[in-house]
């Protein structure tokens, strides 16, 4: 089971419009990857809800289809 | 939506410091898992471990509990506090260091 990183990125951007997201490959493999995802939407959200919203974005496939994304999340400077 | 879980409850209140994990501290079976137990190793604090891998009434109801996809998962004083990248970020910023201060976590 494995996902593009054009597919991960293209789901985050629909579920959080303004998001600025950089997706890295991390083992080139297509399984591990590590995400950076700045929303001005964050601002103020505890780490875990700002995590939350891009799981939510990748409705149900975190953890399963997609087993490592590493994240980091965090509002606009 | 989180859900009620009273054998989940019953662990994260029971314990300071609870890491869900896949293994254990001395074999973690992941490397997210393995990087949170080094984490907590650092932060030089007692701490439990609940193997999922051993569990699956677990390892499904820790996720709909806390409503997070993932294990490893954090919980301080019955406080959901993430998952390793969290952790992660966490350590570097000083944050979970005074989280564990705040909470009056006792060193190991």
């Amino acid at each position: 089971m494995a996902m593009a990183a054009a597919d991960i990125e293209a789901l985050i951007q629909a579920g959080i419009p303004d998001a600025r997201i950089e997706i890295t490959d991390l083992a080139g493999d297509g399984n591990h990857y590590a995400a950076r995802v700045v929303s001005e939407t964050f601002r103020g959200l505890p780490r875990v809800r700002q995590h939350q919203r891009v799981y939510e974005s990748l409705g149900g496939r975190m953890g399963g289809e997609l087993h490592a994304l590493q994240l980091t999340t965090a509002s606009p400077d | 939506m989180p859900q009620a879980n009273p054998r989940i409850d019953a662990l994260v209140t029971s314990n300071d410091v609870v890491l869900f994990m896949k293994g254990t501290a001395l074999f973690p079976q992941c490397g997210f898992s393995s990087r949170a137990i080094s984490i907590l190793d650092h932060l030089g604090v007692g701490y439990e471990t609940v193997d999922v891998l051993q569990d699956a009434e677990i390892r499904q109801g820790i996720k709909d509990y806390s409503d997070w996809p993932t294990v490893p998962q954090l919980y301080v004083k019955g406080e959901f506090v993430g998952g390793s990248d969290i952790m992660m970020e966490m350590y570097e910023a000083g944050e979970l260091q005074t989280l564990l201060t705040e909470k009056q976590v006792a060193k190991a």
